[in-house]
């Protein structure tokens, strides 16, 4: 029996926009989000954070706090180092990447506006926060460094002495001949300086943790709004001095992440760290205000480009050169060196070049810390791609979309490792723009562009190909030494019902992850998907693994449960076939029926195997196992990555009198390889497309010179918003992966990707009439103005 | 991000209003429609000690029209200032403007005297009552005084209003059949514009009333004159003397003198069309 | 200080004894375990904490809960449980309309809203009637076709 029978069954579900099993509940509004939960004397933290971006902590007095009413405990920076050990954000395989320890709470001294430095519990939020109000800290303001383009420069202030200088990592590639490549006289060289805005990612749902240590039981149960459990579980044993079966940590629905949270926050380490401390339950949910200067914050880059083309149109070599800061510590335990090091790997990403030369140099500030965030790296790299392209055909007077059919990779090259030592199991970029041009009609488009240009209606279309890094290995993470689980696992079970409940160790965001696994799990055993039940985001009782990230749900995750499902289908059968004294392999399981395999015809349905199995086993053979739960793991090992592409397009218009961009239409094709939930992966692209267009067009991560954050509410923040937003057209080709069975590979960050490079193009196409240029993100009427000359 | 403690207390009267004013002082605050106050007290910039509920005052309330004159109750909402025919036919200006302000659920709370007498310079109504040559009304125990719009604000969220007063109604002329429009640029639906523009005609006069530029709302005489002779040119180059904008997030001072600019002339167009 | 409040819940009659500075939303959470209604910003931006209040929407997060004083209040709960908006939900349900489902009781309300006051919008009225919600995970693209889909059914 094929394994890939399971994608190709009868009754497979794989392909198939079945609604999501928990979308029901969360319309009702019964969702369970940590702040819905309640304990037993549960009490709640509140921080008092640095107002300033770097600052000794002379003293502090919490007398008048500790008195105020409601107060439990009020806890600062040198009694939470005594229970909770500091961390420090390196990865091996960075090499040179240095950091310095972070605390729970600041000790000492506070090195970004909004670090939290004394903790205040309390019965109620609302008088943790009146008792903050009354801790009084003596501060000496430090220097702040501030400004990533000087942090490395002599005279400015090195945030951490004992490291030496600011330089958090640096690294050099170099493929192919690039030197010989720009000294070709036939060619023609164009640059730009690209800048893209700093981040962060608002989920709706604030960062939140109830934390709740049992000093009868020695174990610390977290609830937490959080994309990888057990990571957590591991993190929280190590920094409290916990054995890691002493901890579970529990996510119920989680109110969005995008990659916000999967990294270790000192404010929730130090809420369980509480909790340990008064032995009872401790919540913290983060309001959007700690939030805006708390949560990582990403994207924060300058980088200089500039691309070799011939005058016939082959785009022959890239150079690279990006500068990112990244706030005052590198995030642990994933690091903050990883989004500079994936501009290094990604940029040139969808050509074939002859030379390739990139750098990162990534530096430590006075700001909020950056981490990942959806599509790390890939929007930046792909906008000074895409950028370069569009250059480059400028400049020679080619088509985008020709410069693009003559330099993409082909479709028939793979397996191929390009310059910048990316394995490609196999990409389909050609298709893909194909399709796009399709269906947005790109030549009847440009005609329409045309058009209104004579009428000074200035509108452009924008071009955008990229990649995509999805299903990480260990090459990602723990080849580098953190305990981040590249594997997953699931665990499928028959009950005696005839029903099916898969657990796994891929967690749910919203992204549709239950869906997905209740589908594969349901093809693979043969039940409808009605009767699969999915547990997720519970250390307890789910398989070891990784979570959601890195767009490795369903290519691994889902992996996982569908060969979970076949075994438990394969024990089905086994026992199937004694109690029908049939050979196994005559018969299968569909619709939740033993049938026979060559006509279909019903033998047994499983409720009725179940009773036998479950209740009356003295029936059956003695010797007859009798499993009827499989648990199977998976980890990619033949590539690092599995990389997926695409290609994006925006058409819009630009009002050259104001400055403003009215975005008109969005178009993406891409390649997910085996497409699970049509509908699902649609709106993952959706999603992430608008996420990018937000970076493109509005929000800013804006600080003063002094390192006070200037958009630090939600009024100044500006997220995108449905009135401004367009509809997006989504499609794909399918270049499944030869990897894994189902050939799945992620999607989550595809529209992410590519979107703001699209709206660059296309914004750079509308202005191209009138000789001005942007690109610096975020392009806001005051950057097209000024472009324009007209302020 | 919960407000710090306070004490809440309804009037149902002018009379319990002034009390409370003379009792408390500016340690109590008035609660209208409480959109912008509530958002100070969640986020702690604002804590009174007192906060006293006037949504109760019946005599607050209220669009009446006679001799000429629209009255506008101060705890009209926003919503209620859209839908209402009395202010469609004599203040157009104003319905026009309340799509403009935040979203429904904003509209549907938020009042015409919250908006006022909080004097947010990059508001609507506040430069519509400018453009509307609107009275403002204000109550106390010694009985009502009218302040012109034009004298209602003098500084940064500062206004006329005294210790012991409550701002009671909007006074306006009947502006029916006269040309008005309404310009503004906000990055999203709903915004605070970066500027705006309220622009009204007055017999062979216009106002022109501007907001976002400044530390008030705020007109434009030498615009004005040139823009009701005619000369729109005329009238963008005058802004340039007369406006001042501050530098923020959005932008440089000369991103808002150039819009406001291209507001004017779109403002021409509009007027020209009516 | 606390003070009484009595007012009418999902068609339920409800006292209290809170302290004035607790908003709406979370009066509804945490002293009636509404936890249908979100708080996402508390400062009037975000619209996840979107109620109706005497048969209008507001923030629940810019009213105090003492001002709900002798108030009708309708929340996600009692919206579902009355089949108010079981055409609204059914189509966010099979059209993927939301993801992580923080924004969807309040989208829900500006939805129900804007259909009340106009049966028939265009994706562009719709755009405009539900651009005070935020929403980080479907791009709106869906719901603009959710509500599209309720308001032909």
């Amino acid at each position: 029996m094929s394994e890939l029978s399971a994608v190709d069954r009868p009754n497979s579900y794989i392909g198939r926009s079945v609604p999501r099993p928990n979308a029901k509940r969360l319309v009702a509004g019964r969702g369970q989000y940590v702040d819905d939960l309640r304990l037993p004397r549960m009490v709640h933290v509140a921080f008092l954070r640095s107002p300033h971006a770097h600052a000794r902590i002379l003293s502090i007095d919490s007398a008048a706090a500790k008195s105020a009413p409601g107060v439990v405990r009020v806890v600062t920076g040198a009694e939470m180092a005594a229970v909770c050990t500091p961390w420090v954000g390196v990865l091996h395989h960075l090499k040179g990447l240095k950091s310095a320890p972070q605390h729970a709470l600041a000790v000492d001294r506070a090195c970004w506006q909004g670090e939290p430095v004394v903790a205040v519990v309390a019965r109620s939020r609302a008088e943790a926060e009146d008792a903050v109000g009354l801790v009084e800290v003596a501060w000496e303001e430090l220097p702040a460094t501030v400004d990533m383009e000087t942090a490395l420069a002599n005279g400015t202030p090195v945030i951490h002495p004992e490291l030496g200088d600011n330089l958090a990592f640096q690294r050099e590639h170099v493929g192919g001949e690039p030197e010989a490549c720009f000294a070709d006289a036939d060619s023609v060289v164009v640059q730009a300086s690209f800048h893209t805005g700093r981040h962060t990612g608002v989920c709706l749902e604030g960062r939140a943790i109830l934390a709740d240590y049992n000093p009868a039981e020695g174990r610390l149960t977290a609830y937490h709004s959080n994309q990888a459990p057990h990571m957590m579980q591991t993190v929280f044993a190590k920094h409290l001095g916990l054995r890691e079966g002493d901890v579970r940590v529990v996510c119920r629905d989680v109110g969005g992440s995008y990659g916000i949270k999967v990294h270790v926050y000192p404010d929730e380490m130090a809420t369980a760290a509480l909790s340990k401390m008064l032995g009872r339950p401790v919540k913290f949910a983060a309001d959007r205000i700690e939030g805006m200067v708390s949560d990582i914050h990403a994207r924060d880059h300058r980088i200089t480009a500039r691309a070799a083309v011939t005058r016939d149109g082959v785009i022959t070599a890239m150079e690279i050169d990006d500068l990112t800061g990244i706030g005052p510590y590198s995030v642990y335990p994933r690091t903050s060196a990883v989004e500079g090091n994936q501009v290094v790997n990604l940029c040139g990403g969808p050509y074939g070049l002859r030379g390739y030369k990139a750098r990162t140099t990534v530096v430590f500030q006075n700001k909020t810390p950056t981490c990942q965030y959806r599509a790390v790296g890939h929007p930046i790299a792909t906008t000074v791609t895409e950028g370069l392209v569009d250059l480059a055909a400028e400049a020679i007077g080619m088509d985008p979309a020709e410069i693009r059919r003559r330099n993409l990779l082909a479709d028939d090259v793979y397996p191929f490792r390009n310059l910048a030592g990316l394995a490609f199991e196999g990409l389909s970029h050609h298709a893909c723009l194909t399709k796009l041009l399709a269906m947005m009609d790109y030549e009847g488009l440009k005609a329409e562009r045309d058009a209104l240009r004579a009428k000074g209606v200035y509108r452009g279309i924008g071009l955008a190909s990229f990649i995509e890094l999805t299903n990480p290995s260990p090459f990602m993470y723990g080849i580098g030494g953190a305990r981040i689980s590249a594997m997953d696992g699931a665990t499928v079970r028959l009950d005696p019902d005839g029903s099916v409940s898969v657990a796994s160790g891929v967690t749910e965001q919203g992204q549709g992850t239950e869906a997905m696994l209740a589908q594969i799990t349901a093809g693979a055993v043969g039940v409808d998907v009605a009767r699969v039940r999915v547990t997720t985001g519970d250390t307890e009782t789910t398989p070891y693994g990784g979570g959601t990230w890195a767009s490795r749900g369903a290519g691994i995750g889902g992996e996982a449960a569908l060969q979970a499902g076949n075994a438990l289908r394969q024990q089905i059968l086994v026992i199937a076939g004694a109690m029908l004294q049939a050979a196994p392999e005559s018969l299968d399981v569909r619709g939740g029926v033993v049938v026979d395999r060559a006509t279909g015809a019903e033998r047994l349905p499983l409720e009725e195997l179940g009773r036998i199995v479950y209740f009356r086993g003295d029936t059956l053979p003695k010797d007859l196992p009798r499993e009827l739960v499989a648990t199977r793991h998976y980890t990619p090992k033949d590539y690092p990555f599995a990389f997926t592409n695409g290609a994006q397009a925006s058409y819009l218009e630009v009002d050259v009198e104001t400055g403003f961009v009215k975005l008109l239409k969005h178009w993406c094709v891409e390649d997910c390889g085996t497409v699970i939930n049509p509908m699902l992966v649609d709106e993952q692209i959706r999603g992430g497309v608008v996420q990018g267009l937000g970076g493109a067009l509005l929000e800013h991560c804006v600080y003063s010179p002094e390192g006070q954050l200037l958009t630090g509410s939600l009024a100044d923040y500006l997220l995108p918003m449905s009135g401004e937003m367009p509809d997006i057209a989504v499609a794909h080709v399918e270049t499944p992966t030869k990897e894994s069975a189902l050939g799945a590979k992620g999607a989550g960050e595809a529209g992410t990707a590519g979107a703001p490079a699209a709206v660059q193009n296309a914004i750079n196409d509308a202005l191209r009439p009138l000789g001005a240029r942007v690109f610096a993100q975020p392009f806001t009427p005051a950057r097209i103005l000024t472009a324009l000359g007209k302020i | 991000m919960k407000p710090a403690p306070f004490a809440y207390a309804r009037a149902t009267t002018l009379a319990e209003v002034f009390d409370v004013l003379e009792t408390h002082g500016d340690a109590a605050r008035l609660l209208a429609g409480g959109q912008s106050l509530i958002a100070a007290l969640n986020l702690r910039l604002a804590s009174p000690s007192l906060l006293l509920d006037i949504n109760g005052v019946a005599a607050l309330r209220g669009v009446t029209f006679a001799d000429g004159l629209l009255r506008i109750g101060a705890l009209t909402r926003h919503a209620e200032l859209g839908a209402d025919p009395l202010v469609a036919q004599h203040a157009p200006l104003l319905a026009q403007a309340v799509p403009h302000i935040a979203h429904a659920a904003i509209r549907s709370r938020g009042s015409i005297g919250g908006s006022l007498a909080l004097a947010d310079p990059a508001a609507e109504l506040p430069a519509c009552a400018l453009a509307l040559e609107a009275v403002l009304v204000l109550a106390s125990r010694g009985g009502e005084r009218r302040v012109a719009a034009a004298d209602f604000f003098p500084g940064l969220y500062q206004t006329a209003l005294r210790g012991d007063e409550v701002l009671a109604a909007v006074e306006i002329p009947s502006r029916a059949g006269a040309a008005c429009t309404l310009q503004e640029l906000a990055r999203r639906h709903g915004d605070y514009a970066i500027v705006g523009l309220a622009a009204q005609r007055l017999g062979q006069g216009v106002r022109l009333a501007w907001f976002g530029v400044g530390p008030t709302p705020l007109r434009t005489p030498r615009a004005e004159a040139a823009f009701a002779a005619g000369d729109v040119a005329g009238a963008q180059a005058a802004l340039a003397g007369e406006l001042d904008p501050p530098e923020d997030l959005h932008g440089p001072p000369a991103l808002r003198l150039h819009l406001a600019r291209v507001l004017l002339g779109r403002a021409a167009a509009a007027l020209k069309g009516h | 200080m606390k003070l009484d409040v009595s007012l009418t819940v999902n068609g339920e009659a409800v006292s209290a004894r809170i302290e004035p500075r607790q908003h709406l939303v979370d009066f509804l959470r945490e002293v009636l375990d509404l936890t249908g209604s979100h708080a996402g910003c508390e400062h009037g931006v975000c619209g996840a904490c979107s109620l109706i209040v005497n048969g209008e929407m507001v923030r629940g997060c810019l009213m105090l809960a003492v001002q709900a004083e002798g108030a009708e209040v309708w929340t996600v709960e009692g919206l579902t449980e009355t089949g108010a908006i079981a055409a609204l939900q059914d189509a966010f349900v099979a059209r993927n309309a939301l993801q992580c489902g923080f924004c969807t009781p309040g989208m829900l309300v500006a939805a129900a809203t804007l259909l009340k006051a106009n049966p028939h919008p265009t994706r562009e009225e719709i755009r405009e009637g539900i651009s005070g919600n935020y929403c980080r995970c479907t791009g709106y693209h869906a719901i603009v076709d959710a509500i599209e889909q309720a308001a032909r059914a």
